[in-house]
């Protein structure tokens, strides 16, 4: 690590724009700079929607009709679990990781982040892990083994602890991409406790650090639980232990308590970066300076805290004693006060705001609504009592669609329009940015809507097949859902052509009302930049 | 040291000390499992009851109230045994020493060996049934064909909250692997 930041010293001697070292595949593999590394995390995590998303549409289509069709239940059964595997650790947590590594360094006035090998290692591991995880389905087509993994992305056991190959697959998969992870998470807080400029304090750093700062103790703190939760699994499989047999004295609940105290927190850890940029933007398009830093702070730091305490809310339905049920209930239900204080904050920065509305803006605004009718509809669930009716329905599919896709996926959208001219130099197609944001919108909500509804009324998530009178919500959802991943098409044509150099010069400041260190580099940064470090009064 | 230097030394310390964290973090994972087995005995959580047989304690039978006890007899499957409770109720008074009967039958020509795992509910009985004597104490080996008749003696505590009137005893077999021979708690 000491010789790598030591090469890095040496290359400031040289000309700053000069790149030095190897060109071609060489470049990308042995590269230790921040941005280039962040742009290979964003690349990597932009094949893994698409791949995520095809995924689902196939599970979409089997869901058009009742009845099986054109998806036998064994794969139907890996499709939902590989899909949410890749979507959480391919594409969202890769996304996050690739703007820490863009952005961070230039928001905090760091030459680089902290460490540039483990970063350089942090992002390799994930090809191998993506591979893997999805090797086993690939085969499976081809009539090799028992196919990926197919207990769901949670894994449960007994489930998992009886199916075939896929599931050693996942569990060496999550072990890769938890290993990365975590050497981003040390990356992130070393950065951002060691390398800031000098003279700003942590009150001046940049929200999106905060959120990040956030996310990553989480990681450090909670993927490590979820590393033991599928060792054991493994070797309950494999090598005679019983931790999850209820015939050797062990318990599979255990499993489920294991694996939420990480599930949960990953929730957070996969928004909380997302909180911090969209203040960012909204700021910038509203012109106006953000509402409530110091509130907002805190509500991050509160909801951080509160994440690790609540995770037994995924299986109240497992059977707990009434004062755990109230407990975790009430602690649930308790996250949305600071996350309210957060909605406040958002929507008292555009409050009489000179708004305008360009893409980033409209997916930051499409964020805010559509991610409280997911937070709000979490409420629902956090109710023991109505749980019980909602739990493992569509209902909960919609409601987690609803933060994580809304919340999650429009909101990487959004800061990808926002910083993708500070990245690449070149204005992104405008028309299509905002076609690509409104068909979104419009079939995100098309496909998820009437989840909520056929959830209520009764239906079950994870079955290949429904009763007859949930047809018309379901081809409803799929129609959508195919407008929604064709939509994406738009996103990525945008995104590739904004890259090779299409679309006017972006000025240094890009937007009228940035803010931040970002926007006085040149657009876009020079290989190495703020070295000397700049100085915040 | 010129300042570069300095700077990367703290990153490494910063990193290393973040790596402890890690570490913490990954053995609190494998605490949890002693944890969770202790949180459970105590409350009775997820109808685990104790795995041994209490001593016999003074009875004092409470005649004034009746409690409906109920038996569940499962076997796993790649359990190729037939095991059935002898009644599928009985009444019994707080305090009462009750003898009940499990039958089970090796349908097959090969000589397995058992577990029986039981589990109460609701689980706020579970700590109330108490077993002085049970086939779910030891494994169990039946020869091919054999049949077996196993007792079960327990006593319902008389302490057992009011609002329970009935519990049910449920036993699953589970045939015990040879590779898979240790045994957790």
């Amino acid at each position: 690590m000491s010789t790598g930041s030591a090469a890095a010293h040496d290359h400031a001697h040289h000309d700053h724009d000069a790149h030095h070292g190897p060109s071609g595949l060489a470049r990308w593999l042995f590269t230790t700079n921040h941005k280039d590394i962040g742009t290979m995390y964003l690349m990597f995590s932009m094949i893994m929607f698409l791949i995520g998303g095809s995924l689902i549409l196939s599970v979409r289509a089997e869901l058009f009709q009742p009845g099986i069709q054109i998806i036998q239940p064994e794969l139907f059964n890996q499709l939902i679990g590989l899909h949410a595997l890749v979507m959480i650790f391919a594409a969202l947590m890769p996304a996050a990781t690739g703007f820490a590594n863009w952005m961070l360094p230039l928001q905090i006035g760091a030459p680089d982040m902290a460490l540039p090998r483990l970063n350089n290692w942090g992002f390799w591991l994930l090809p191998p892990a993506g591979t893997i995880l999805l090797m086993p389905l690939v085969l499976y087509f081809f009539g090799i083994g028992t196919g990926g993994a197919d207990a769901g992305w949670t894994l449960y056991p007994p489930l998992s602890t009886q199916s075939g190959w896929g599931i050693d697959f996942a569990i060496l998969a999550l072990h890769l991409m938890g290993i990365s992870s975590v050497m981003g998470s040390i990356n992130v807080v070393v950065t951002i406790l060691n390398m800031r400029a000098p003279g700003m304090t942590m009150m001046k750093l940049p929200m999106f650090a905060w959120g990040w700062l956030m996310t990553a103790f989480l990681l450090i703190a909670t993927i490590p639980v979820l590393a033991g939760a599928i060792t054991m699994l493994l070797t309950d499989r494999h090598f005679g232990t019983h931790f999850f047999s209820a015939a050797g004295g062990g318990d599979p609940i255990l499993f489920q308590h294991l694996f939420w105290f990480f599930g949960h927190p990953e929730v957070y850890i996969l928004l909380l970066p997302i909180w911090g940029f969209i203040p960012h933007i909204l700021e910038t398009f509203a012109r106006k300076p953000m509402y409530g830093y110091k509130a907002q702070v805190w509500s991050l730091v509160c909801i951080a805290a509160l994440s690790v305490i609540v995770w037994a809310h995924h299986f109240f339905t497992a059977g707990m004693p009434v004062q755990a049920l109230l407990y975790f209930m009430y602690s649930t239900m308790s996250i949305s006060l600071p996350l309210a204080v957060l909605f406040f904050c958002w929507i008292a920065t555009i409050w009489r705001g000179s708004m305008t509305f360009e893409t980033p803006m409209l997916f930051a605004l499409g964020f805010i609504i559509l991610f409280g009718i997911g937070g709000l509809t979490g409420l629902v669930l956090a109710d023991v009592a109505a749980d019980a009716q909602y739990h493992h329905s569509y209902f909960v599919v919609a409601h987690f669609h609803y933060t994580l896709f809304a919340g999650g996926i429009m909101g990487v959208m959004a800061g990808v329009y926002y910083w993708l001219p500070k990245m690449t130099g070149h204005m992104y197609n405008e028309k299509l940015g905002k076609a690509h944001f409104w068909l979104t919108a419009i079939s995100f909500n098309l496909t998820f809507m009437p989840q909520f509804f056929v959830g209520l009324a009764g239906m079950p998530r994870r079955i290949p097949d429904y009763a007859l009178q949930f047809t018309e919500f379901n081809m409803i959802s799929t129609i959508g859902a195919f407008a929604l991943g064709l939509s994406q098409l738009i996103f990525v044509y945008n995104v590739v052509t904004t890259w090779r150099g299409k679309g006017e010069k972006a000025s240094d400041g890009v937007w009228e009302g940035t803010k931040g260190l970002e926007w006085q580099l040149s657009s876009p940064p020079p290989h190495h930049s703020w070295d000397p470090q700049p100085v915040i009064k | 040291m010129s300042d570069a230097a300095v700077r990367s030394q703290a990153n490494r310390r910063l990193a290393l000390r973040l790596l402890g964290g890690v570490a913490a973090a990954f053995a609190f994972g494998f605490l949890l499992v002693p944890l969770y087995d202790v949180i459970c005995d105590v409350t009775g959580l997820n109808g685990k009851t104790r795995g041994t047989a209490v001593a016999m304690a003074e009875t004092q039978v409470d005649t004034s109230r009746t409690v409906q006890v109920e038996f569940i007899s499962a076997t796993m499957p790649g359990m190729p045994w037939e095991f059935s409770a002898g009644q599928p109720r009985v009444s019994v008074h707080p305090g009462e020493i009750t003898t009940v009967h499990f039958r089970v039958r090796n349908m097959t020509a090969s000589t397995i060996t058992g577990q029986a795992v039981p589990s109460v509910s609701p689980g706020k009985a579970a700590s109330h049934l108490q077993k002085l004597d049970c086939f779910c104490f030891k494994q169990q080996t039946l020869a091919p064909g054999e049949v077996r008749d196993m007792p079960v003696s327990f006593i319902v505590d008389r302490r057992l909250p009011d609002d329970v009137s009935a519990l049910t005893l449920s036993y699953s077999f589970f045939a015990v692997d040879a590779a898979a021979g240790g045994s957790r708690s």
